[in-house]
């Protein structure tokens, strides 16, 4: 029993992942009818929003401490962050270890700007053309964005810690009235967990209770009529692009103290975000989430030995099996629309 | 002047394109040796043979998402595929390239039939996505469970332990070297004349009769009622399957022909160099041919050779540019300035030049959605109407008739 609710734990970070990019991508989709290969790397971008931040707070001017020497005999060069000498020692030091979730703050105007850039300058003229142009163009954007952070940071990952206080692991099991060390379980991928949970309900909140997410739920159905009430349907969708940009630059953010940011994180995850899109259904934002969780679970699942010695090589391949089965025999996916992406 | 059943046009266009490939190892070397703009020759074998091998893998692939529209995003499976199996040829029966070859195309062959008879019952970006999943899931397996068969990470490799039943005991002491009846595919002839060194490769020269034979056998399919049914079903397969036509055979033959052109490439390429790797299968690999058929012009005959030319030169000329070469290109101007420009193409040269690629592609699909060809012939067309501003322009045909049912 415990090793079941570990494995699930285990798939839950990833499951978050995936299921954040999936529901922009689905977002995306809904409203704009486009297919965003390029939100991978808008994922990427906010991993290493995290990535400046942290570096910005870290910039340090040199002083020499005739003191003490250092192992050559020459006097020590102490590097003290400008945010210390702002702040003073517990506050600079402060700020700099919260770094990430500091991030968060700022990656939200810059991803918002971002997807509102990407729509208006590429993305808008692809609208009436063909689905397989929407993908290539995106998928260009996408190297290019790569291409950009690999200029500017290196190909290397860049390790981006969490802060001190959420490092290391907990014993999660003794709260469910199991034996200790049962279910250990790291601080941070639980963060990742409730966090993405929070986010996503707050994006299905602004949809169902606000009256712009009323206007734009209105343009997913019937965009010609909302448009005839004389309500500027393509403006708020390109405002959803914006949102759906800032939701995969949350994630990015987030993951970043998972695994180490490099420019090529986003492309892996995009694959398999947009098989997640496909098995929870073109289109439907709770499939999109459903079918998230689901696969990061299974996934975690099937990298158990005991399963693994039955079928070997079933956790490299579980994904898109899974997606090959749906797509079989539930073309639609799990939750999918009818009418939607069915020529 | 006719030839091998086609048209007069197109047995012009094949004569053209046969001279431009054997005549490829010189006129890929314009600039003397020794000159500031020698990095630019591409005469050298090894990229020689990559033009012809991609392009073999574009025309077909362009086979597949050029006349029906089905955009594949797992055709670097069968390129692996076919790899692996050529390797293996090389390890169990011969060193002779021809058998693995054979063998190549036949493997790729049954496993795009296998793939493409699940993948095609959907369409669109549900094929797209269907396509994708079961090539990551051969780079995965490759890379994990068959490692027996691919030998995982380190890749699969010829050794002198290998059997090779027909070649019998002439491997000894060093590894044998992939041939065509004796002649070694890494021979090559150097000439010298007009101070250009000129390299006749016999691996490239197989690749390229491989890539003609290819590319009539492609010119055909183009022009014939199957190639034509395939069009048909781009434009419309809703209209076809009620005017009922099962489009289903015609789209899985493409599927299967474009994937035995992946393997053939494939073949070719572990032929080249007996060495092969799962990285081939990843789903940027099949990214790439994407690319390669898009910028140079998706439906069109030359375009996917032109595209997977223009990119294999670029990943291999431009990367090599790095600050010295630029310091060298500015050096005459003022330091400030010189300094200033080399910073500036920095980033799009040398390692950083997927990022002039990626930029490129952006721009092609955004304006010029025919690719590299269609930039031609609007050029051509430019000319044309200058020449004779009376001629019959697009503006003296008749409006097309809208269709009833859009």
């Amino acid at each position: 029993m415990d090793a079941i609710i570990l494995q699930i734990l285990n798939g839950l970070d990833k499951g978050s992942a995936y299921a954040l990019i999936a529901l922009g991508l689905t977002l995306i989709f809904g409203t704009l009818g486009v297919v965003n290969f390029a939100h991978g790397a808008i994922f990427m971008l906010g991993a290493f929003t995290a990535v400046t931040l942290d570096r910005l707070l870290n910039m340090s001017f040199v002083t020499i401490d005739p003191t003490r020497t250092n192992f050559l005999g020459q006097p020590l060069e102490v590097k003290t962050p400008y945010i210390v000498s702002w702040f003073g020692d517990s506050i600079g030091n402060g700020i700099i270890d919260w770094a990430v979730p500091l991030s968060i703050l700022f990656s939200i105007p810059i991803m918002l700007f971002i997807g509102y850039a990407m729509e208006r300058g590429i993305i808008k003229h692809f609208y009436h053309r063909p689905h397989a142009d929407q993908i290539l163009v995106t998928f260009g954007l996408a190297i290019v964005l790569q291409e950009i952070i690999k200029a500017f940071f290196g190909a290397n990952p860049i390790p981006t810690p969490a802060p001190a206080a959420f490092r290391g692991s907990f014993d999660f099991g003794v709260w469910l009235g199991f034996p200790a060390n049962a279910i250990i379980y790291p601080y941070w991928r639980m963060i990742y967990f409730l966090f993405s949970a929070i986010v996503i309900s707050g994006v299905f909140a602004f949809l169902r209770f606000t009256t712009f997410g009323m206007v734009v739920r209105a343009g997913m159905a019937d965009r010609e009529t909302v448009g005839l009430l004389g309500i500027d349907i393509d403006k708020r969708f390109t405002i959803m692009f914006g949102i759906a940009a800032a939701v995969a630059g949350l994630a990015g953010v987030m993951y970043a103290p998972i695994n180490s940011p490099n420019y090529h994180m986003g492309m892996d995850f995009l694959v398999l975000s947009f098989v997640v899109v496909v098995v929870g259904g073109m289109g439907s934002l709770p499939g999109a989430v459903l079918a998230g969780f689901l696969l990061g679970v299974l996934e975690s699942f099937a990298s158990m030995n005991e399963i693994k010695s039955i079928l070997p090589g079933i956790d490299q391949i579980i994904i898109y099996l899974i997606a090959i089965i749906i797509l079989l025999t539930r073309p639609r996916g799990l939750m999918g629309r009818k009418g939607v992406m069915e020529d | 002047m006719q030839l091998f059943g086609l048209s007069k046009k197109d047995t012009l266009f094949l004569l053209i394109v046969i001279f431009l490939t054997l005549a490829t190892p010189i006129l890929l070397q314009p600039f003397a040796e020794g000159s500031g703009l020698a990095q630019f020759n591409a005469g050298y074998p090894d990229l020689m043979q990559r033009f012809a091998i991609y392009g073999i893998f574009a025309i077909g692939f362009n086979i597949l998402f050029g006349l029906t529209g089905y955009l594949s995003f797992g055709h670097a499976a069968f390129l692996g595929v076919g790899s692996y199996s050529a390797v293996w040829m090389f390890k169990l029966l011969t060193m002779n390239i021809i058998p693995g070859i054979i063998l190549a195309v036949i493997v790729s062959g049954l496993f795009a039939l296998l793939i493409g008879w699940i993948s095609l019952r959907r369409s669109g970006i549900y094929f797209s996505i269907l396509t994708l999943a079961f090539a990551q899931m051969s780079y995965n397996l490759a890379y994990s469970v068959l490692t027996p068969l691919t030998n995982g990470e380190t890749g699969l490799q010829i050794r002198l332990s290998d059997p090779r039943i027909l070649d019998g005991a002439s491997a000894a002491g060093s590894l044998p070297t992939t041939n065509l009846f004796g002649l070694a595919m890494n021979d090559s002839v150097k000439m010298e004349f007009f101070g250009r060194l000129f390299t006749f490769n016999v691996g490239y020269y197989f690749s390229a009769v491989m890539a003609i034979i290819v590319f009539y056998i492609a010119l055909r399919i183009f022009r014939s009622p199957f190639g034509l049914m395939l069009r048909a079903v781009k434009t419309n397969q809703t209209r076809l399957n009620y005017t009922g036509v099962n489009t289903r055979p015609y789209t899985l033959a493409a599927f299967v022909i474009s994937g035995m052109y992946a393997g053939l490439a494939g073949g070719l390429l572990a032929a080249m160099d007996p060495l092969a790797g799962a990285e081939r299968m990843q789903w940027t690999a099949s990214g790439e041919v994407v690319l390669m058929t898009i910028l140079g012009g998706a439906g069109t005959m030359m375009g996917p050779v032109l595209g997977a030319g223009f990119i294999k030169y670029f990943e291999n000329i431009f990367s090599k540019i790095n600050d010295n070469v630029l310091h060298n290109w500015f050096g005459p101007l003022p330091d400030g300035l010189e300094n200033f420009l080399v910073d500036l193409v920095h980033p799009f040269v040398g390692k950083g030049w997927h990022l002039t690629l990626g930029m490129l592609f952006v721009l092609v699909v955004m304006f010029l959605p025919g690719g590299l060809v269609e930039g031609g012939q609007r050029i051509a067309a430019l000319f044309r109407r200058k020449r004779k501003p009376d001629g019959s322009g697009p503006k003296h045909q008749p409006k097309q008739a809208p269709h009833v049912a859009e």
